[in-house]
């Protein structure tokens, strides 16, 4: 019998699973599939202080053993996320959930995680500053180790909730905005987001996308991610949430030994709905194919 | 929303570019006309939407056009080759507002959707049209296949080598019906939405992420607030489109 719980600032997961903002909405869909409580938890949809729509279509192309998107953060809106997702959710998992929030001011992130502050239902904010998809703020906010800071430190002031800031790997040296990011006070890492990427239509000549560049995600961008990890977390001394192109057991294993405590499974859920449930699933017999007894001690085991 | 592994048992030309697959496997997955499955086609990433055309106990048809790497690929597969397919997904056509005449619109690849609510509605004692438009009559398929369900059939060419000269909207103008569903290109839709008399029903396609809801990678705006293509639609209902 081995052991799959790992700790984020304190609150135990039975298993390291975590399906990645923007690609599990509130979670209705995939609990209409499987039962969701096997997850270590997930991280919801992008909220924002108010609705969004997000960006016009086509947000959608395809790449190599990827995806790239311009959803732009379409969402009902912190207000609605507290009085319909929450309580629906409420119905379908018992387990605390990671609220992804995204702004586009440093005031932006102060309101909404002030609104969620109460929700016993969050476990930890993920405070998103990696988004590429909206013009101001998202990404830009992520990408200057002043204002990723500042940020930090504006949502660390409201709430007593753990705070861990999801970075961008379109940067110069990611190294040094996770260090601003633990200076200013933040609980934990999540990293990667989306890289920037583009398509273009050779039958029309112009960009696939209607806001011509969007995220790519995927198993294609699953050696950036582990690098990230890897580079970041003897730098730090918080925990990293390892994100970016994961789609099986092996490669939870493979992210954790680079220095993740737990690990995001974005795109994979979009082309299998069940992936998720298969990691939890076949992880333990993966731990064992490597004398694994306690997934814990493989964390940054390959620095 | 169901997964499983489908056996082709039949893929070939039906018109230019435009190709018949039939699948084998577990079909339950559908409930309703207008619904489509997510394909995964061996060798890309993003599984691809296609409008489910015709369901049996135990086969699926499906026809589709080749217009990228995904159709294309589709297009060389063998019988005997397994496809992993999410199936049901969308809202489908509702058959509860069809009144007792029916007309049925569709264009070029929006034809296919047609056929199985033609066969559905047929089934309900409902007196069906169906409107079918094309460039031209190498292009035309299904029309038999419509008669044969008991449909009314009409043919549409913007050239005139066969049917009425024209676009379905020149057949429409003409037509007596209770109701209309229409599934073909934006211009069509627009055009039919200029002459339309009744109430009706237009199915859309969207580039798509996962098919199924999670990505929001598909939503249009809608008088209703709004929804996702895959999920709230295809089917948008006529009065709730924002043109």
């Amino acid at each position: 019998m081995v052991d799959t719980k790992v700790k984020l600032t304190g609150w135990e997961l039975d298993n390291p699973i975590i399906p990645a903002s923007g690609t599990f909405g509130y979670g209705h869909e995939f609990a209409e599939l499987y039962d969701i409580n096997c997850l270590g938890t997930f991280s919801f949809k992008g909220t924002t202080r108010d609705p969004r729509f997000g960006n016009p279509t086509p947000r959608i192309a395809e790449a190599s053993n990827g995806i790239i998107n311009s959803v732009g953060l379409q969402n009902p809106g912190v207000d609605a996320v507290i009085s319909n997702e929450l309580p629906k959710l409420a119905k379908v998992f018992n387990k605390k959930v990671i609220a992804n929030v995204s702004g586009f001011c440093v005031e932006d992130y102060v309101y909404t995680c002030s609104k969620l502050n109460d929700q016993e239902q969050i476990g930890i904010f993920e405070v998103n500053i990696s988004c590429p998809n909206v013009h101001n703020g998202g990404m830009a906010l992520g990408t200057s180790c002043v204002s990723a800071a500042q940020v930090t430190s504006a949502v660390k002031a409201v709430t007593d909730k753990p705070v861990y800031v999801k970075l961008s790997p379109n940067v110069t040296d990611v190294v040094e905005i996770a260090k601003a990011c633990e200076d200013a006070g933040a609980d934990g890492l999540c990293l990667i987001n989306t890289l920037m990427g583009m398509r273009i239509n050779l039958k029309t000549g112009k960009p696939i996308i209607a806001n011509k560049v969007g995220g790519y995600s995927g198993p294609a961008v699953y050696p950036v991610a582990l690098r990230m990890v890897y580079q970041v977390y003897d730098k730090v001394s918080i925990p990293i949430i390892g994100c970016g192109g994961v789609t099986c057991a092996a490669e939870v294993l493979e992210m954790m030994m680079a220095g993740a405590t737990a690990v995001e499974v974005g795109a994979a859920n979009l082309i299998n709905p069940y992936v998720c449930r298969d990691i939890v699933e076949a992880l333990p017999a993966e731990m064992e194919k490597y004398g694994i007894s306690k997934l814990t001690d493989i964390i940054g085991g390959a620095h | 929303m169901k997964q499983g592994i489908f056996t082709i048992v039949q893929n070939e030309l039906l018109a230019p570019s435009v190709y018949r697959m039939v699948l084998q496997g577990d079909t339950t997955g559908f409930t309703a006309p207008g619904q489509f499955a997510d394909i995964s086609i061996p060798g890309l990433y993003l599984r691809r939407p296609i409008s489910l055309c015709d369901v049996t106990d135990d086969k699926l048809t499906f026809i589709y056009k080749v217009v990228g790497v995904g159709t294309d690929a589709m297009s060389t597969m063998d019988p005997g080759q397994e496809l992993d397919l999410l199936t049901g997904l969308g809202n489908g056509f509702d058959m509860s507002r069809s009144g007792d005449k029916p007309v049925l619109i569709g264009g070029g690849v929006g034809v296919p959707p047609m056929y199985y609510l033609a066969k559905q509605l047929i089934a309900q004692g409902r007196q069906v049209s169906v409107i079918l438009g094309f460039n031209t009559a190498d292009e035309v398929f299904y029309s038999q296949e419509f008669a044969d369900l008991g449909a009314n059939v009409t043919v549409t060419t913007v050239d005139g080598s066969l049917g009425t000269k024209g676009y379905v909207t020149d057949a429409l103008k003409d037509m007596d019906y209770s109701f209309f569903y229409a599934c073909g290109p934006m211009p069509m839709f627009r055009a039919v939405e200029a002459v339309a008399e009744t109430d009706g029903q237009y199915s859309f396609e969207q580039r798509m992420g996962c098919g199924f809801g999670a990505c929001m990678g598909c939503s249009m705006e809608t008088k209703r607030g709004p929804k996702r293509v895959c999920k709230e639609g295809p089917v948008m209902d006529r009065e709730e489109i924002i043109w």
